[in-house]
């Protein structure tokens, strides 16, 4: 298992955001992570990735305890977290937002070349000068997926990385993670249940912080806990 | 004099002390928390209050009461006119960013300390009491014949002092009933609880803010000119107000009104007790310290509860 | 390679200035030049990492004190006395970022203020071997660095001219390595610096050692040249100024600190000869400047002109 967690919990001021959640992720595989808003996805995450302190409860990386290791420990064991609201560095320069997230394993001509190829991916090498700010807000969703892919890391988390990007660049998007991913174990919190659907091997449901079920996208489909729960009560594309 | 008596004395100095430290903090705290605004010029205001005290006692004719009177009325209306200014022309263009507002306030402070020494001058000047009886402080002390009670000499304080002392209770009390109690203070507590939401009430919030600013820094001034009879004003005079009110507040918990209170209370008697033992520079130190290390372990104040 | 060569040419420029300028502005610029390394280094917390410190006097001072107390209490002689003086800047600078950078925003920058004011008063109290207020002067004898009497004008002015091309060459480096651009993306996003793996504590940590050791060393430098320590440097003046020179030379920008001290030094130069209330004109300064002007001269030179000034 690349990634496992064992009873993770976080209480805040008594209630339970995320209760004792199992999660266990092979190398290689795209994991979504699905729930309704307020399920406790991003309380999750965030305890994995160390920017919130569980309450009780253990992460596991490639074997390893890292409960408590601080948030940049962990990246540095090869993990990359995107930001669910877009948080690029809106004052320096594309091509330096992307510098700065590769700079830590690579220098000179190597760092050069590695941005450059990052940037071709996501189809930002033409505003490479430009100040982040001045991207339109799609662009800045390319570009924070740029700086987690530059990072080569063993387990990209993606915090609903489709959110507000138009059709076509989901469609972009899709072809993007599903190029990653065969270096690359994915965990990807999503609302888009159609990208869910066409990424991932595996589904976790999240529900009021418990795991609800877990399987093939076409055993969640059919999973009447899950339709009862979640999908049941909106629509197909826009659950939650 | 024997040490009892000079805690008797120290108490009733740092009871003073306290009572216009309470006044002062209770007007940077209010302006920290409604406004977020750290606001370095307040020990300025202060100084203004008690320099415009001196000018407008000076220029009435008559018993030196009728001049205190005025002073008491309109140096606080004047700083804070002056502050409602400087909020309107500087602290609104810089959209009230909290470290921006620091840089502008200590220009701020520079600008009063500096125009006040063109205008007024570096000398130290007195305000006269309105009024001023002394009074002496018995003593109990075992002698030959038992328990007698005597006069030390020099143990005493006078009715003004004492009537400072009940002034800052009773504006403190009222201030505290304004925020409570009246409409206006509902407003101010809105402001404070939430901006945006205050905002979408219709609370003109550009207004709240002017005027608690000007509120501040005229409780600031009415406290220098209750203080000002006992010390003299000078341009210098609002450095250790400034400090002490800092000192307070972080103690007492930002912008929280009864800790301000409770901080001032013990920071001020505190003050009085520790420098019949200290030297006044060594206080400082300690005091200073003791400040930046409760920011630094306990932003939430010795005595603020947790905020949420 | 072009940055470096406009910054090496202010260097030939200072110099040129040494053979040619009338003595009361050679005096003066040799000022200019040890305060806008002490401003270099307040630059690279404040304007590069976006840490604003009210308290940067103490580090001044520390150097200062270092260095005076070394040669007056230890009979130190000038290379080690400066060696001293900068050891105690880091060295309290590490201390207080250990305390300190557990804040952030309005909170550092009143501990900061706190502990500066603090160790002013410390100054004061042990006046015995401060001489507080009044100071004491560092004898001519005292100050001869390797054979080199630093008391005299021309070789205080090349001394002063070394030091401010050391921090300016410094600098420019510093804010061009790797090292240099995390702190900048500290100051533009720290979260998202951690996000990316990066220990922010201890680049703050970092970059508060190296600007607190400049500052120190500016400080030691500037009691040697100069002649005499006193407590003034400690006060809450000295950490305003170069606050305020770095706001009008331009924030995050190398020459900046340089541009603003020269221009805020001649000002107050002017403003004491018509007033002793000269204070009026920083006052005024830090008003406009925070209004109109927050990205200062260098910063609105790199807006319209050169978006790559380092």
């Amino acid at each position: 298992m690349l990634l496992s967690t064992r009873g993770l919990s976080k209480t805040f001021a008594g209630l339970h955001a995320v209760e004792a959640v199992d999660l266990n992720i092979p190398e290689g595989e795209i994991r979504a992570l699905i729930g309704p808003n307020g399920a406790g996805k991003t309380t999750l995450v965030g305890m994995i990735s160390g920017r919130i302190a569980p309450s009780s409860g253990r992460v596991f990386f490639d074997g390893e305890d890292i409960t408590r290791l601080p948030a940049h420990r962990r990246i540095r064991l090869g993990m990359a977290y995107t930001f669910q609201i877009t948080s690029v560095f809106a004052g320096l320069s594309v091509a330096e937002n992307v510098s700065l997230a590769a700079r830590r394993r690579l220098r000179g001509k190597a760092l050069q070349a590695e941005v450059d190829a990052a940037l071709t991916r996501v189809g930002l090498q033409d505003r490479r000068t430009q100040d982040a700010r001045d991207l339109a807000y799609g662009h800045q969703r390319l570009l924070e997926i740029a700086m987690g892919i530059v990072q080569r890391p063993r387990l990209l988390i993606l915090d609903e990385p489709t959110q507000g990007l138009a059709e076509g660049e989901i469609a972009e998007f899709v072809n993007l993670v599903r190029d990653v991913s065969d270096r690359t174990t994915i965990l990807l919190i999503e609302h888009n249940m159609r990208v869910v659907m066409d990424l991932a091997q595996r589904i976790t449901v999240l529900s009021a912080g418990a795991v609800l079920a877990e399987g093939t996208p076409a055993e969640i489909h059919a999973n009447a806990d899950v339709q009862a729960a979640y999908l049941g009560r909106g629509s197909d594309a826009e659950a939650g | 004099m024997e040490l009892g008596p000079y805690l008797v004395l120290a108490t009733l100095e740092g009871a003073i002390t306290a009572a216009v430290l309470a006044l002062t903090a209770v007007g940077l705290s209010l302006v920290f928390g409604v406004m977020r605004v750290v606001n370095i010029a307040h020990g300025e205001f202060f100084m203004l209050g008690a320099v415009l005290a001196w000018w407008i006692a000076q220029s009435v004719a008559g018993h030196p009461a009728i001049g205190f009177a005025l002073a008491l009325i309109f140096a606080p209306l004047l700083v804070g006119a002056l502050a409602v200014a400087a909020d309107m022309t500087i602290l609104k263009r810089l959209n009230y960013d909290p470290e921006r507002t620091i840089v502008a306030t200590i220009g701020l402070l520079y600008i009063i300390q500096q125009l006040t020494l063109m205008g007024y001058g570096p000398d130290a000047r007195p305000v006269e009491a309105p009024f001023n009886t002394r009074l002496a402080i018995p003593w109990f002390e075992r002698g030959a014949e038992g328990w007698q009670m005597i006069w030390p000499w020099g143990l005493g304080t006078t009715t003004y002092k004492l009537a400072v002392i009940g002034a800052a209770a009773m504006i403190l009390c009222a201030v505290w009933a304004l925020m409570t109690r009246s409409r206006i203070g509902l407003v101010m507590r809105a402001t404070q609880a939430d901006r945006e939401m205050a905002l979408a009430f219709g609370i003109p919030v550009e207004r709240v803010y002017a005027l608690v600013f000007g509120f501040g820094a005229a409780l600031a001034a009415l406290a220098a000119v209750l203080i000002v009879p006992i010390q003299q004003a000078h341009y210098l005079m609002g450095g250790d107000p400034l400090l002490l009110s800092f000192i307070v507040v972080i103690i007492g918990g930002l912008g929280s009104l009864p800790g301000t209170v409770l901080a001032a209370v013990l920071i001020g008697l505190s003050d009085g007790i520790i420098s019949v033992f200290f030297s006044p520079t060594l206080a400082k130190i300690i005091a200073t310290l003791l400040v930046a290390l409760v920011l630094v372990f306990r932003p939430q104040g010795l005595f603020g509860g947790r905020r949420t | 390679m072009r940055a470096y060569a406009i910054h090496a040419g202010l260097l030939a420029i200072l110099l040129a200035l040494h053979f040619t300028l009338p003595a009361y502005h050679h005096g003066n610029l040799a000022r200019v030049m040890v305060l806008a390394s002490y401003a270099m280094g307040y630059n690279l917390l404040f304007g590069y990492t976006g840490l604003l410190s009210l308290g940067h006097a103490l580090f001044f001072a520390a150097g200062m004190y270092g260095m005076g107390l070394g040669i007056q209490h230890l009979g130190l002689s000038p290379a080690p006395a400066l060696l001293l003086g900068l050891a105690s800047g880091a060295v309290v600078s590490g201390l207080l970022a250990a305390l300190a950078l557990r804040t952030s925003g309005v909170a550092f920058m009143i501990v900061t203020l706190m502990f500066a004011q603090a160790g002013y008063l410390t100054v004061l109290y042990f006046g015995e071997v401060t001489r507080g207020d009044e100071g004491f002067v560092i004898q001519q004898a005292q100050r001869v660095l390797w054979g080199v009497d630093l008391s005299a004008e021309g070789n205080r002015y090349i001394a002063a001219l070394l030091l401010f091309g050391t921090c300016l060459m410094v600098s420019l480096w510093l804010v061009r390595s790797a090292f240099g651009r995390v702190l900048v993306a500290i100051r533009e996003n720290e979260d998202r610096v951690r996000m990316l793996g990066y220990d922010v504590f201890a680049h703050k940590l970092a970059a508060m050692m190296i600007s607190g050791g400049m500052a120190a060393l500016a400080g030691a430098a500037y009691g040697l040249l100069f002649g005499y320590v006193g407590a003034t440097f400690a006060s809450v003046q000295y950490s305003i100024f170069p606050l305020l020179w770095v706001l009008l030379g331009g924030a995050g920008t190398v020459l900046g600190p340089f541009i603003g001290t020269l221009f805020m030094f001649y000002l107050i130069d002017l403003g004491s000869d018509l007033t002793t209330a000269y204070m009026l004109i920083a006052g005024v300064a830090l008003v406009l400047l925070t209004l109109f002007a927050p990205q200062g001269v260098m910063g609105e030179v790199r807006r319209r002109f050169w978006r790559e000034l380092p």
